[in-house]
């Protein structure tokens, strides 16, 4: 059975269907990327999964590892294995990026029964993970995402899947708003993580972010369905033609 | 930019530091005597040939005004009014019913020709403005009631309503407004002599922007009137005043109440450019103008959007308010405020946020310059019901020399956690930069005053009818003439 | 002569004959001006959304006897000097470091210079009935005075504790502080005010802040849960000084904190931060006037309010620039977190600007916690409960942030922690975050 499962997934927002009836499965190892033009319900996919209040799923089901994901709460998907990287992480005032690390792997021992994490060997494993995706540590120190730029924060929400060790991550247009350098640093620390335990759903409007992450599967996303899937060849297509054809052919 | 370039040429045009709206018109007044006890008020219900309720209703607002006091909070200051100096009702003599506007005494259209008022239909835009005329204490003229008929449209003076559609008036005179609401508005209830009414039926757009002028011409006169605007169910009406009034030595009152009832779905919008006699620069003259304006959004989604560009009066006291009682309903209230020379303002307006998911925003601009006082006062205040109740304020306050004053007095009140409430305010002096920028490229001074405070009001103006937003543009210039320099 | 009828909190009748010249004259004026006044109703604008009644209906007496006093948990690990004023009673004083002369307030009639000179010139009586009832009726308090250039390292701690003794009933004290900062001389002063069961802690303090001088100034109120605290902060600043200022509420059934401040030179810094945190039926008022009456000083001000249950909060904060207080930079702004329905807040920033050439803002906010805040908390796992808690916590954080110096910052931190952890839900244990 694959990793992720999504059947026949309908969701709306504010009583306006978004997604109308996407199915999915994503095998535990596998890249798998969504790309589609503005409006086609991608970000509200990463949500509906993550598990956002206000996205209702209105028919349909998602599983993770066999277990039903639309039961539970946005922080018991989180501990049971899905990880968000957003395309706009949010700010916390006051919040400091350490205090969020801790509080968020405790919170997984925690569920799991174990004790909580030894706050000195935590620190060197968060720091050498900071390391390699050139998060300082001046900005573990600092309320989390606040006043961090467009490419530290990207960085910031890869170092969170890092020492987070999700199951299956979802990155909401993690390219948005990044330079070639932080691109390549983001998709260096992204790559790193892959492992034939670990699925990954990259959402995206351009190919760009793919040449960097090199998906398994690409699917076209538009009017709230996948119209499309396919291999690599699928991501240059776009590039050349556009969304043009998706767009009228469902329209 | 082409907005700017206009504005200066505008700014331009206008020569002069006079008031220019400070002639006396001389028509034959009709004039109830001086003072004020309840034989002026039966004159004045008499005068209006009035059913016996709204006599009623009136000396009983009397009676009640008689114990009150006349408020003291705000940050304005004036000698003691005598009540009884003054006339209650004054009314240009001319026949009682009016056939068509060649029956209007020549004098009058001759007044509102020169205050630029497009009184004749001919010289209106076909089917852009409707005008109401109300001169002294009596509405003179109406315009366009043909044509407003047809859709069902009641546009009219409040006196011929409370004949022609009784019921309508009796159901809403004083239910958003009580008579004994304030000290001033309680006054009114009393002695109000005239004003407009507005009936907006069900599912109606109104085919054209509704207007009212309002003129103060004889001396010693209060002005009190009443206006009253129903927009029934899915309706819309935008409803625009201007008032000015002759430049004379002593102060004159004027007390008007506005009522606006908004049902489900319905939307008003109603803005004012208020061009009352400043007095002269040494703060000799001019109106004191105390006005309650309040809006009720009974229905659900409907909404009430006050817009005020206040340039005039010696003193202006008024709080265009919305009580949104209908779930999603939406206030708004847009205001720019110039005061200058010995001028003093205090005004805002309140939110009162009931029912759920209602939304307010406040934008309000203060310009304060030569000895002026100006002061936003407001309320935001969410009950326990108004569950995603959202308010969004800003008030940005201007100062123009070191002799005025700006102050800020905002009062926001919450009794729902879900509600959300922001509030803004700043305090700064027009900028040296910008000034020499203007300058350097050839504006004069005061051309550069206006151009930037005009740029400063820019959010508030842009809510304004076309029609209105030329003179409103013209008149912040010309209220801060003399003001740099 | 001042009786209950006029000043329901006149416990004891002041000496307004005989006695010191300064201090007869003083406390005369101040009883006139407290008849005059009388206590406030909701009709004065001032105190319009703290209703007084129950307050009113107290018959209190003086506060008399002693006890001991300890430090809070939150205190204990902060490094100063101790004093302790207990029903209004100067009950213990340390050694007081080099440069600092204590004065005790119990018989003001034989006090030095430095206090008959400027006792009673900042706290001003009129109309500030509360005050006036202090001034007119204090038996005890402290004078301090900061040397002319002095720096004085080690935070003078002022632990004020309230309580009836010996089945006395409802008591109420009127303790004084003066604190006189000579020129170029620095200081730190923390007031912690607690006590126990049903009691009126009616206090002023006065401070004098002089050119190039700094002065930090933190207070915590934590009042027992019955009691009433209504106090006064009136301080006077001379050019080129420092004010930090900082107050958390905690405590109290009904508490009014004001403060006062005059900028009465160029170039002063005034910080003024602030909490308030309330649960169960608390009702907390703070005013704030902040009056600029020269040219160049920066006044900044945040207030933070937690309010939970049937909390009421009220915040009326002012700015006045006068007509020559130009290059005044003034900020203010308030922020209020509704925790609960039934939770109720009344803010009222309020700027009054004569001066032209300014930068002023303020602003004030009221809601509940950021929904995509408590999102990105709960999509990294963390429960909901604990995720509020570490918004809230984060929240109230971010004004006292804002004290100067870093031990004493520790210390409201905890403090801060401290009251989370009884009130909130899954709060963060202290030194958690």
């Amino acid at each position: 059975m694959a990793l992720l499962e999504i059947e026949n997934l309908h969701a709306e927002v504010d009583g306006k269907p978004i997604l109308k009836g996407i199915d999915l499965s994503i095998e535990a190892g596998q890249v798998h990327a969504i790309m589609g033009p503005n409006g086609s319900g991608k970000s509200t996919l990463s949500y509906v999964l993550a598990g956002r209040e206000g996205y209702e799923v209105t028919e349909g089901s998602i599983r993770l590892d066999g277990h039903d994901l639309l039961e539970m709460e946005a922080d018991e998907r989180a501990v049971a294995g899905v990880f968000l990287a957003m395309q706009y992480p949010v700010e916390l005032p006051g919040v400091t990026g350490m205090t969020f690390l801790r509080e968020a792997v405790n919170a997984r021992r925690k569920a799991v029964g174990e004790e909580e994490i030894d706050a000195m060997g935590f620190l060197k494993m968060v720091r050498a993970k900071a390391k390699t995706l050139g998060v300082t540590d001046d900005m573990l120190k600092r309320a989390v995402n606040v006043g961090f730029s467009g490419g530290e924060k990207k960085r910031n929400e890869i170092l969170q899947m890092a020492v987070l060790e999700p199951k299956f991550c979802i990155l909401d247009e993690t390219d948005s708003g990044l330079d070639i350098d932080a691109l390549k640093v983001v998709s260096e620390g992204v790559n790193a993580l892959r492992t034939p335990e670990r699925s990954m759903l990259v959402i995206t409007h351009y190919q760009r972010l793919l040449n960097h992450i090199e998906p398994d599967v690409i699917h076209v996303l538009a009017h709230g369905r996948i119209q499309k899937s396919g291999g690599k060849e699928l991501a240059l297509e776009l590039e050349q033609n556009g969304y043009a054809d998706f767009v009228e052919a469902a329209a | 930019m082409a907005a700017t370039v206009d504005t200066v040429r505008q700014v331009e045009e206008v020569t002069g530091r006079a008031y220019k709206h400070g002639f006396v018109t001389d028509i034959d007044m009709d004039m109830a005597p001086k003072g004020l006890d309840e034989t002026t008020i039966r004159f004045i219900s008499a005068k209006k040939e009035e059913p016996e309720w709204l006599l009623e209703w009136r000396l009983k607002a009397f009676q009640q005004w008689q114990q009150m006091k006349e408020p003291n909070w705000a940050k304005v200051g004036y000698p003691p009014i005598d009540y009884q100096d003054l006339y209650y009702y004054a009314a240009p003599t001319q026949k009682p019913q009016l056939n068509s506007l060649d029956e209007v005494d020549p004098e009058l259209l001759a007044t509102y020709e020169k205050l630029g008022i497009p009184l004749k239909e001919q010289e209106i835009l076909a089917g852009v403005v409707a005008v109401d005329a109300v001169f002294d204490s009596v509405s003179v003229a109406t315009t366009y009631k043909k044509e407003l008929e047809k859709h069902g449209v009641v546009f009219c003076s409040i006196s011929e309503a409370v004949r022609t559609h009784p019921d309508l008036v009796k159901r809403y005179l004083g239910s958003v407004v009580p008579a004994a609401d304030n000290y001033f508005a309680c006054l009114n209830s009393a002695v109000f002599t005239d004003g407009s009414f507005v009936y907006i039926p069900k599912g109606v757009r109104c085919p054209m922007e509704l207007s009212t002028y309002f003129r103060i011409n004889a001396q010693n006169t209060g002005q009190f009137e009443r206006t009253l605007i129903v927009a029934e169910e899915g309706s819309y009406v935008s409803y625009l005043e201007g008032c000015t009034a002759p430049q004379r030595d002593e102060n004159q009152l004027h007390a008007a109440v506005v009522e606006l009832v908004a049902l489900d779905d319905a939307e008003i919008k109603y803005s004012t450019v208020q061009n009352w006699y400043p007095g002269d620069e040494d703060g000799k003259g001019g109106i004191y103008n105390f006005v309650t304006k309040r809006g009720a959004c009974r229905g659900k989604r409907s909404k009430i959007s006050w817009t005020q560009v206040e340039t005039g009066s010696a003193i202006t006291w008024k709080y265009p308010s919305c009580i949104l009682q209908g779930d999603d309903s939406v206030g708004e209230f847009y205001s720019v405020a110039i005061t200058n020379n010995a001028q003093q303002a205090d005004t805002g307006t309140k939110m009162i946020h009931l029912g759920k998911n209602t939304r307010s925003t406040i934008i309000s601009k203060g310009i304060s310059a030569g000895r002026a006082d100006n002061t936003y006062r407001g309320l935001v205040r969410v009950g326990k019901r108004a569950d995603g109740a959202r308010n969004f304020t800003q008030c940005d306050s201007l100062l123009i020399g070191d002799k005025c004053g700006a102050h800020t007095v905002p009062y926001i009140e919450s009794k729902n956690p879900s509600a959300r409430i922001e509030h803004e305010a700043t305090t700064s002096k027009i900028s040296e930069d910008q000034l020499f920028y203007c300058m350097s490229r050839g504006l004069s001074t005061e051309d550069s005053v206006g151009l930037i405070v005009n740029g400063f009001c820019k959010e508030v103006m842009k809510e304004l009818p076309m029609e209105f937003a030329v003179e409103a543009q013209k008149l912040i210039g010309i209220s801060l003439e003399g003001s740099v320099g | 002569m001042a009786d209950k009828a006029t000043l329901p909190l006149l416990t004891a009748v002041p000496k307004t004959e005989g006695g010191s010249p300064w201090l007869t004259k003083l406390r005369r004026t101040a009883v006139e001006n407290a008849e005059r006044t009388g206590l406030p109703g909701v009709r004065t604008e001032a105190w319009k959304f703290t209703n007084l009644n129950a307050l009113k209906a107290l018959e209190p007496v003086a506060a008399t006897g002693t006890a001991e006093i300890a430090r809070l948990p939150a205190f204990a690990d902060l490094q100063a000097v101790e004093l302790h004023l207990s029903n209004g009673t100067l009950t213990h004083a340390d050694a007081m470091p080099e440069g600092v002369d204590l004065v005790g307030l119990a018989e003001p009639d034989d006090a030095p210079d430095w206090v008959s000179e400027t006792l009673g010139t900042v706290a001003e009586t009129a109309p500030h009935p509360f005050t006036a009832i202090n001034t007119g009726a204090f038996t005890g308090g402290i004078a301090l005075r900061i040397r002319k250039g002095a720096a004085v390292e080690t935070p003078i701690l002022l632990l004020v504790d309230t309580r009836s003794l010996e089945g006395a009933g409802t008591v109420a004290a009127h303790p004084r502080i003066l604190v006189v900062v000579e020129d170029g001389a620095m200081a730190d002063l923390v007031e912690v005010h607690t006590g126990g069961g049903a009691y009126v802690n009616n206090a002023v303090t006065e401070l004098v802040i002089g050119k190039d001088a700094r002065l930090g100034h933190y207070k915590l109120q934590a009042e027992s849960g019955e009691a009433f605290h209504i106090a006064m902060t009136a301080a006077r600043c001379a050019a080129n000084s420092t004010y930090d200022n900082f107050a958390l509420s905690t405590g109290a059934t009904l508490s009014r904190n004001e403060i006062r401040a005059t900028l009465a030179g160029r170039h002063i810094e005034y910080r003024i931060n602030g909490g308030y945190l309330a649960c169960g039926d608390q009702h907390m008022d703070t005013a704030t006037f902040i009056d600029h009456a020269e040219p160049d000083c920066a006044s900044h001000e945040l207030y933070k309010g937690v309010l939970a249950d049937r909390a009421h909060g009220v915040f009326q904060g002012k700015i006045l620039v006068r007509p020559d207080a130009q290059k005044t930079d003034g900020y203010q702004m308030n922020r209020a977190l509704l925790l609960s329905r039934e939770a109720e807040i009344n803010s009222k920033p309020e700027l009054e600007i004569y001066a032209d050439d300014v930068k002023c803002s303020h602003g004030a906010t009221v809601g509940e916690l950021e929904d995509d805040q408590l999102f990105y908390l709960m999509a990294r796992g963390i429960p909901e409960e604990r995720a509020r808690a570490i918004l809230v916590s984060a929240y109230v954080d971010e004004a006292v942030d804002h004290i100067q110096r870093e031990p004493i910052r520790d210390a409201f931190r905890a403090a801060a922690a401290e009251w989370m952890q009884k009130n909130i839900a899954g709060a963060p244990a202290e030194g958690g975050l």
